[in-house]
């Protein structure tokens, strides 16, 4: 059964990997699961310096799902390269690095250090925070922006450079085509969608940020049809991100057009999960009578005529 | 730290409101310390609940583990409908422990309604090390707490129906006033606007002060960065309540004012 996958050279063993912020810098559920099993490590997002993040309340469960408002707290690239980065070079998985910054130059900076060193296969461009002022959603909801920070990116490696879009568009797919153009090597969809939770007996929201970002199950019905649309509209590899709880959740993101997925707010519940998910899907390729995983991919049976999607991609 | 699924033995209300829980688990008992806490989520089926929920350990017996809990939103009611026999999935044990080893030798304990909860399992420890043993338990009325491994307690009630008349910190602040303490060390678990006047007041008679917090958190071992407090010096702004706590020394934190 084969299971791997590539994004310009770099191989992936299988293709699940685990979300940014779900599974910090690999070394905190070293003893609960054995993150090799994995396809790849997505990391917190970092920046050039230390974030402290947002003043709490940061998080409150909401039906099927939970809002999130760190604000990107992260150690800063230094640090990341110093204390973190040897763990993960001693890693049989891919480690994809994510990187949020507050200025195009920002970015730069951060890859271009990035690319120094060893033990980085890929990188993950957070251009879709909802939870900070500054880079986060007005970089995404941008399409200029966005195209201009990958196509600034793009020169500085040959590593894959992988864009994160918000879900928090019109049509999504204007952006991933933007970016493809700039030479993106893949996109990851969906970032969280913007969302609110209020306290009734104080009045008062019940994030410190008044607005956060949703993430879990609750999304998933919205992220597939993301990654649908985008898997119309673009010839690089989508990462279906949002709400997998389960292998059956993940093959629906690959049979609507993902090549990979990557398991988020699970994490966070059972970070046992996304090792389960790998194995699972091997069965299930197995069982259907499949010599690769990489078959279900885009495999839906949909009446295109009936799809409403079409008439405005 | 273990994940693993874990068969009720008992989850009962044992006074209003507040359910106390056992389960059987030699790996935590063999590896908690009071302070600790665990994440837990409730298994049935048709809970919509998604996060764990965190809850200090409320005492060790022998291989049994048991919580205190008062029933406060949908998670902790869906936890007080499981019956023994079901299965409760468990992640723990999680945190930094009480600094229970220091130098003192009198052990003052000042709960605000449930948080008598890590007390239990830290008395235990404070018998061994042979420390005398006061205990501060505040709550809006009576309520009855006898069953609980608790020694020496002082009540206080808002509405003066058990004890001092007032809140649990002024009770403790009256005390020591009238007496004076060996190498007194103060452990403070409850609201965080109680923990906040305990911090005052310990500061102010530069006694040595440990607090027990809670945070709003997903994951409980230091990946979601859900659950910041702030600390009052360093580089760093925020501490997590979850890896750099519970437990914490007052003087590193910045609670709200009272």
């Amino acid at each position: 059964m084969k299971t791997s996958f590539s994004i310009g050279n770099v191989e992936f063993k299988n293709r699940v990997l685990v979300a940014s912020g779900t599974f910090g810098y690999g070394d905190e559920v070293k003893d609960l699961v054995d993150v090799n099993k994995l396809g790849g490590i997505v990391t917190k997002s970092l920046s050039w310096k230390p974030r402290d993040g947002n003043p709490p309340r940061r998080i409150v469960e909401t039906p099927s799902g939970m809002l999130n408002s760190i604000g990107l707290a992260n150690v800063g690239v230094h640090a990341f390269i110093r204390e973190k980065l040897p763990y993960l070079r001693t890693l049989k998985t891919k480690i994809v690095v994510n990187i949020a910054a507050s200025s195009v130059q920002e970015y730069c900076d951060v890859l271009t250090l990035l690319d120094t060193q060893e033990g980085v296969d890929a990188y993950e461009i957070n251009v879709s925070c909802p939870n900070v002022k500054e880079g986060g959603l007005n970089f995404g909801t941008d399409c200029r922006m966005t195209r201009e920070i990958t196509a600034q990116l793009r020169p500085l490696t040959r590593k894959p450079l992988i864009i994160k879009l918000t879900p928090n568009v019109t049509h999504i797919s204007e952006f991933a085509r933007a970016v493809e153009d700039a030479g993106a090597d893949a996109v990851s969809v969906i970032n969280t969608l913007v969302g609110m939770a209020v306290d009734v007996r104080t009045r008062k929201p019940k994030l410190s940020t008044v607005t956060g970002g949703l993430s879990g199950p609750a999304i998933k019905p919205i992220a597939l049809a993301k990654v649908y649309e985008v898997a119309q509209a673009v010839k690089i590899p989508v990462f279906g991100i949002g709400g997998i709880q389960s292998a059956e959740d993940a093959i629906e993101f690959l049979l609507v057009g993902a090549t990979a997925v990557q398991v988020g707010t699970m994490n966070f519940v059972d970070a046992t999960a996304s090792a389960r998910i790998v194995e699972e899907i091997r069965e299930f390729a197995e069982k259907e009578n499949l010599d690769d995983v990489g078959k279900l991919v885009g495999a839906l049976d949909a009446n295109i005529k009936h799809s409403v999607l079409q008439s405005w991609l | 730290m273990v994940q693993q699924l874990v068969r009720l033995e008992s989850n009962q209300e044992i006074a209003q409101g507040m359910f106390l829980m056992r389960f059987d688990s030699r790996r935590i008992a063999t590896s908690a310390q009071p302070g600790q806490f665990l994440n837990i989520r409730a298994t049935q089926r048709w809970s919509p609940l998604l996060l764990r929920r965190p809850f200090s350990i409320s005492r060790v017996v022998g291989s049994s583990i048991e919580l205190l809990y008062n029933i406060v939103g949908k998670g902790t009611k869906a936890l007080s409908a499981q019956i023994p026999g079901e299965e409760i999935d468990v992640l723990g044990p999680l945190g930094i422990p009480f600094r229970y080893d220091g130098l003192f030798e009198t052990a003052v304990l000042v709960a605000g309604g449930l948080g008598i909860a890590p007390f239990p399992f830290l008395t235990d420890f404070l018998e061994k090390k042979k420390a005398t043993i006061i205990t501060f338990v505040g709550s809006r009325s009576l309520f009855k707490i006898d069953m609980l491994h608790l020694r020496n307690v002082q009540y206080a009630t808002d509405d003066g129906s058990n004890g001092f008349r007032g809140n649990v910190v002024e009770s403790l602040a009256e005390y020591l006033q009238e007496h004076t303490l060996t190498a007194p060390k103060i452990f403070g678990c409850g609201p965080t606007k109680m923990l906040s006047s305990l911090s005052r007041l310990a500061q102010a008679k530069e006694l040595s002060c440990e607090l027990s917090l809670e945070g709003d958190m997903a994951c409980g071992i230091g990946i979601c960065q859900g659950c910041p407090v702030e600390r009052s010096n360093g580089t760093k702004k925020y501490a997590l309540v979850c890896t750099d706590g519970p437990t914490f020394d007052c003087r590193e934190i910045k609670l709200p004012s009272p």
